[in-house]
């Protein structure tokens, strides 16, 4: 012991060491002021590391190992406590370098020592105990395996011979409460020795980790004395004895061959030596003259015409830098301009600058540049032929509407009184009175010259079409009301005619028909009207098995048809006045019979389906001629008075007109319209035509026949009639030319009728 | 006979897609992409789509097979082969670190010359200079560019030198037309042997250069355009039998000592100051030679030599716009475009000697005429010279005259600056100021000096009355054709025809009383009131007639044409709208100066 307290005497290494160490532990607890003044003698270092036992694990050196297992040894045996060889059971890792690195600084978990006492009685025994550098060993079983006593309730013997006793171990749940309620738990480790759990304290552990990181076990020790023990100078001997060889006196004989073969190549000039090439040179651009005047320039790419890059737009005044003021955005068009600027759509947005200093660089020049260079090389570029066309020449030349009077021009009354939709109105053959029928189930007779409702029929329903005789020499109107046709005498103008009528509906005797087949049921059911409805106008009732869409009558005004859209192969009916009695032409369905014409002089009647219109010779009983429309849905038909012209309304807002002679495919569509045509209807003197539509509108076209077969129709649109109203999605329903004027009424859903002169 | 298969002939042989090109030429994308470039070879739309996919209907992108076999036999492919082993052979070398090796390797990269592609692509001179505007635009930017990774040193030089050079040419050929300063640079028009040739210059200041930009086509296109350039230059040189490379005529005078770098860059300095006219080889300066009188002209127009006579002395003059006017530039201008123009145009041009090489006088000289100045207020003025503020350059390249320098003084509001490139068709708008110089290009405003800007302004605003009156005549049509369309407002087109027919000057009072007695028109009871005389406007009447006319006509536009029709017809309202727009904004901004004005006073 005295020469290991004389040979820190004499070292000055050590005694920094313990300074540090003395220094180290002030940080740690409170109660070591007096430590750091006595850092200069040894007795006083000493009196200071027995104070604190907890702190001399600082020094991790060798020499100091035994001094510090000296002091520890003197407290330990008093508190009968052991915190030796912990770091065994630590890591494997630990264990290489525990022989020379003890850490002590432990809490022991069972008790503490006492300080002062120690302090006053422990100082002079201090070499008393420990006689030997061997650690302190309670258990003296020796460096054996302890599982050699894995079997015994004890784990060795102590000093005096006595057994020591395994402390109470628990059982697993214990230790799995301690793992889960000790927050110490894990730096708890237990003596293999003694079997205790030491905790280690925050040292240790750092010691432990340095060490597992192979750095110095007591942090970085960076003020070391540097020991030289190779010199930077020369010395005159060799580090080692052994002789050179042989081959560092003799030439490499390889090297020789290769440097004559490299000399033969050079004289006999294959091998060039490397030029030395000047900087400027290489970047020299020689320019010369490329294109020769008196050279022809030869042709090089015959296969194709090169088409030159198109040249970039050249900017307008909007794009100057001080444009005139009208040029600029306003806010609205910025914030748009900018919103395409961020989709790439466009680039700049017209900015005024008061002064060419202040113009900032155009930010996408380079992204400019860099598309118009991706589209010289990638787009495909085509001669396009850009046509110069005058629009006035595409419209086609046609004789001015001002040159084909009269037509309808003007709104010149208004029929108002009906209190629904006016689906359907009717002329007399005379132009004096007007029928209309309408949606609040009555039908009016109107004065065409006054605009005044003369009379009012009340039917049961709704009221689909009315159609005036047209006979002169007869007032009688057909109604179309729901499922059956009623026969009105309206009692209007002429009291002769209107009693002559009375007379000759009144006339008809039941005529005995040559028995017809009984199990045919009869299509229709002829009711006369009694009493009260006889006054009023009522005169016969003609009932139907479906509802009827349209009515109409024969030129001659003894035959009118109906039209009903669900009755299948009973849809069309032909029925005769003065006999009374109905007939079916057809036998199968035709399909959704849209509606029905006479043809005006020869016995044909036009039937039209959805998409088609049938011509059907009534003498022959047979289909003439069908017409393709070419259009989606037909919602009515006219004929020429001539009779060999047709025109179709459809609608898909399509006006087809028909030349029967020339082909069945119609010879001119016309689509003035933008909704669906709802009534079509010619003029019976003047070449008129004209189209009413849900739009609105009502066209007046010109429409030209002549006798001359080898000259076509001339259509010409003459005039767009505007007035009435939409009400509930529909516009116009009808429209009929006043039978002798160049005058058209129109029925419009607002519930009024216009006649336009 | 040999039967005829489908996909044998035609398109389907004709065309070729880019993968199946890359596979016949052995090279990469980028091999062929660059050799597209500097060949010029675009990709092709086939007409027969189907045909040329031979049914796939895929589109992908077609080359025609002989441009492929064209490229084919191009010796640049074996460039681009030697130049990817060199590349291998380095990288390798360079990874092993054997730096002698690399060294070694480095001097031997395989060098390529694109003479012979511009000579094929280019047959004939005039064909290089029509298509010069990319070429230059493209040259004039790399020059402004900053040495980086993507852009190399020598290529920025390059084209810094030849765009000095070819400006030189233009000064010296006087082949100045047009230059417009814009938002996105400088434009400048020149005509060269009868083509006009456009390019925009960048104003200098720095760029944001972006970063998902592959510089790697732009330098392909670069490496062309500077050889094509170059050549250009060394031909348009010696059409004016200059010296090749450029030589200033005062060359060598000029002390040296006084410039701090070398020789070579401050000849290239100086050459880049453009103050000085180059070194011809032909000493003698012929004149003009007179254009002989031909008797031959055009038999339709008897005074077509006069004309033509009188066209030459407009431009001789135009050319000459400048001649002995001296300017000075401020610190503050753009130097160089300034310079260019000044000197296309024949004048002379200095800056202060510590700004830059090239100053030929100071500010001092008395002789100067204009001083050109870009700030609010000149603290030390000299008498004997205009102040200006540079936009009066541009100005006055773009009229063809010089104008007066009243507008254009420092710290005042400048005038519009207008586009020369804009051609007026029939129905344009055209801005007053525009009116303006034309007005004053035909001699009409001729004085050239005027006293009283006043009196201009005046002008302007009779000019502008004239034009508000055309405008509301037109508002009139327009409306009409809204009353045609819906319903006719009968109140509405009196109104109108009182407007019209009152002179213009008392509108505003005619207006008011009309409308003053509106509300008193509304009688609670029922009572005759004495109408008025309907004034029918016959004229206004025909024109409606003639409209709905058309109106009804357009109906009956075949099918075929409508499409047509309606996409012209849409066009032109869309224009009409545009200008309408214009016009509009104009009344107001109109009204407010002279409001401001008013208030002012």
């Amino acid at each position: 012991m005295a020469t290991v307290a004389a040979k820190r005497k004499i070292s000055p290494v050590e005694e920094i060491d313990i300074n540090e160490g003395v220094n180290l532990f002030v940080d740690e607890p409170p109660d070591s002021e007096d430590d750091d003044d006595t850092t200069d003698s040894d007795s006083s270092e000493y009196s200071g590391l027995e104070d604190e036992p907890d702190t001399d694990d600082d020094d991790g050196d060798e020499d100091d190992e035994e001094d510090d297992d000296d002091d520890e040894d003197a407290e330990n045996d008093e508190d009968e406590e052991d915190e030796d060889e912990d770091e065994s059971d630590v890591e494997d890792s630990a264990e290489e370098t525990s022989s020379h690195s003890k850490p002590t600084n432990q809490e022991i978990v069972t008790a503490e020592p006492d300080d002062k006492e120690g302090k006053i009685t422990q100082l002079p025994d201090e070499y008393e105990y420990d006689s030997s550098d061997e650690e302190d060993i309670r258990n003296t079983v020796g460096n054996i395996p302890m599982e050699w006593y894995r079997d015994y309730s004890h784990l060795g013997y102590d000093v005096e011979g006595k057994k020591l006793l395994k402390p109470e171990k628990g059982d697993e749940l214990d230790e799995f409460l301690d793992k889960m309620e000790n927050p110490d738990y894990w730096r708890t480790v237990s003596n293999k020795l003694t079997g205790q759990k030491v905790l280690l304290s925050k040292e240790d552990v750092k010691i432990i980790q340095n060490m597992q990181k192979f750095k110095n076990p007591v942090g970085s020790d960076m003020y070391e004395p540097w020991i030289d023990f190779f010199t930077n100078e020369k010395m005159i001997h060799p580090v080692s004895n052994r002789p050179e060889t042989k081959a560092s006196f003799i030439p490499s004989r390889w090297e020789m061959l290769k440097v004559s073969q490299m000399v033969h190549a050079l004289k006999m000039g294959w091998m060039k030596p490397t030029p030395t090439r000047k900087p400027d040179e290489e970047d020299e651009t020689n320019f010369y003259m490329l294109w020769k005047d008196d050279e022809e320039p030869e042709i090089t790419r015959q296969y194709r015409q090169y088409i030159p890059p198109p040249k970039v737009r050249l900017p307008g005044h909007a794009e100057s830098y001080n444009p005139p003021e009208e040029y600029l955005p306003s806010e609205k068009t910025v914030q748009r301009l900018k919103k395409e600027i961020a989709r790439g759509k466009t680039r700049t947005i017209p900015q005024k600058f008061s002064s060419l200093r202040l113009v900032p660089g155009f930010k996408y020049f380079i992204r400019e540049r860099f598309e118009r260079c991706l589209d010289l090389y990638l787009c495909p570029r085509q001669r396009k032929v850009r046509m110069n066309v005058n629009p006035d020449d595409l419209i086609p030349k046609l004789p001015k509407p001002r040159d084909l009077q009269p037509f309808p021009t003007t709104e010149y009354l208004v029929f108002k009184g009906h209190k629904g939709i006016i689906r359907t109105i009717s002329p007399d053959p005379k132009g004096q009175w007007i029928a209309s029928g309408c949606d609040d189930k009555t039908v009016k007779i109107w004065e065409v010259a006054t605009g005044r409702c003369i009379k009012t029929f009340n039917v049961e329903s709704k009221v689909k079409g009315v159609a005036w005789n047209p006979n002169p020499s007869l007032s009688i109107i057909v109604v179309a009301v729901e499922t059956s046709l009623i026969i009105i005498n309206p009692h209007v103008g002429d009291k002769l005619i209107c009693s002559k009528t009375d007379l000759l509906l009144n006339s008809f005797e039941e005529v005995e028909l040559p028995p017809a087949p009984t199990d045919k049921p009869k299509v229709t059911e002829w009711e006369l009207y009694e009493d009260a409805e006889y006054e009023l106008g009522f005169r016969l009732k003609i009932k139907h098995q479906r509802e009827i869409s349209q009515v109409t009558w024969h030129g001659k005004g003894d035959y009118f048809a109906s039209t009903m859209p669900k009755g299948e192969s009973k849809s069309v009916l032909i029925h005769q006045l003065m006999k009374r009695r109905s007939q079916n032409p057809f036998s199968k369905p035709k399909g959704l019979v849209q509606c029905v014409l006479f043809h005006p002089i020869r016995p044909f009647l036009f039937v039209a389906t959805q998409k088609y219109v049938r011509i059907y010779n009534l003498m022959k009983q047979s289909l003439s001629k069908k017409l393709l429309s070419n259009c989606q849905w037909i919602s009515s038909m006219a004929v020429h008075p001539g009779g060999d012209n047709v025109i179709i309304g459809s609608y898909d807002s399509k006006l087809s007109w028909f030349d029967l002679d020339l082909s069945t495919k119609p010879y001119h569509t016309l689509r003035h319209h933008t909704m669906a045509l709802r009534s079509v209807t010619y003029h019976k003197r003047y070449p008129l035509f004209a189209s009413a539509s849900d739009d609105l509108s009502v066209i007046v076209c010109h429409g030209m026949v002549y006798s001359d077969l080898l000259q076509n129709p001339l259509i010409v649109p003459v005039k767009v009639l505007r007035g009435h109203k939409a009400a509930k999605g529909l516009g116009v329903l009808d429209c009929q030319f006043h039978p002798s004027q160049p005058w058209i009424f129109t029925a419009g859903a607002d519930g009024t009728i216009r006649l336009y002169t | 006979m040999k039967r005829k298969r489908k996909y044998e002939s035609g398109a389907a042989t004709a065309f070729i897609t880019r993968n199946q090109a890359l596979r016949k030429l052995q090279l990469s994308l980028k091999d062929f992409r660059q050799l597209c470039i500097l060949k010029g070879i675009y990709p092709q739309e086939p007409k027969k789509l189907k045909q040329a996919t031979k049914g796939s209907g895929i589109t992908r992108t077609f080359y025609f097979v002989k441009d492929i076999n064209y490229l084919s036999h191009e010796p640049l492919i074996v460039k681009f082969r030697q130049t990817k082993r060199f590349m291998k052979r380095l990288t390798k070398a360079v990874h092993k670190k054997n730096d002698d090796a690399v060294a070694r390797i480095k001097a031997s990269r395989p060098k390529y010359k694109l003479d012979h592609i511009v000579k094929e692509r280019y047959p004939s001179f005039i064909d290089a200079v029509r298509d010069l505007d990319d070429c230059l635009t493209m040259c004039f930017l790399f020059a402004t560019l900053p040495t980086s990774f993507s852009v190399k040193n020598r290529s920025v030089q390059l084209c810094r030198r030849l765009t000095v050079e070819f400006q030189h040419f233009v000064i010296t050929s006087q082949a100045l037309r047009k230059v417009f300063i814009s938002i996105k640079g400088i434009y400048y028009q020149a005509e060269i042997m009868g083509q006009t040739i456009t390019w925009i210059v960048p104003h200098k200041v720095g760029y944001q250069q972006p970063s998902d930009i592959d510089f790697k086509i732009m330098r392909t296109f670069v490496d062309f355009y500077t050889t094509l350039l170059g050549f250009t230059n060394f031909r348009l040189y010696h059409s004016l039998n200059l010296h090749y490379p450029p030589q200033l005529q005062l060359a060598g005078e000029k002390d040296e000592t006084e410039t701090k770098c070398l020789k070579s860059e401050a000849t290239e300095e100086r050459l880049a100051a453009m103050t000085q006219t180059l070194k011809s080889m032909v000493t003698d300066n012929v004149e003009d030679a007179e254009v002989d009188e031909f008797p031959v002209g055009n038999p339709d127009d008897p005074d077509f030599i006069e004309k033509a006579k009188l066209e030459s002395e407009k431009l001789n003059q135009f050319q000459n716009l400048f001649k002995g006017k001296k300017f000075f530039l401020n610190r503050e201008i753009p130097r160089e475009s300034v310079t260019f123009i000044i000197r296309s145009f024949g004048g002379e041009v200095s800056w202060d000697k510590s700004l830059a090489v090239g100053a030929s006088y100071q500010e001092s000289d008395e002789s100067i005429t204009h001083q050109i100045v870009d700030r609010p207020a000149v603290e030390k003025q000299f008498l004997s010279r205009y102040y200006i503020q540079p936009q009066w350059i541009f100005d006055c390249v773009n009229s063809q005259m010089l104008i007066p320098v009243e507008d254009y003084f420092p710290g005042v509001e400048l005038p519009p600056h207008l586009s020369p490139f804009v051609k007026e068709k029939e129905g344009d708008y055209v801005p007053a100021e525009r009116k303006q110089q034309i007005r004053r290009q035909q001699g009409i405003d001729s004085g050239v000096e005027e006293d009283d800007g006043l009196m201009d302004e005046d002008d302007d605003d009779e000019d502008e009355d004239e034009e508000e009156e055309a405008v509301e005549e037109e508002d009139d049509d327009e409306e009409d054709e809204e009353e045609e369309e819906e319903e006719e407002d009968d109140s509405d087109e009196n109104s109108d025809d009182e407007e019209e027919e009152t002179p213009k000057m008392s509108k505003k009072a005619v207006k008011k009383p009309v409308k003053t007695p509106k509300p008193a028109k509304k009688p609670k009871d029922m009572a005759v009131t004495p109408g008025s005389v309907e004034k029918v406007n016959l004229n206004r009447k025909v024109q409606q007639q003639e409209k709905e006319e058309k109106r009804l006509a357009e109906m009956m536009i075949p099918k075929k044409k409508k499409r047509l029709y309606q996409t012209i017809v849409k066009s032109q309202t869309r224009r009409d709208t545009k200008i309408q727009q214009l016009k509009e904004k104009r009344k107001v901004i109109n009204r407010r100066n002279k409001l401001a004005k008013a208030g002012g006073e």
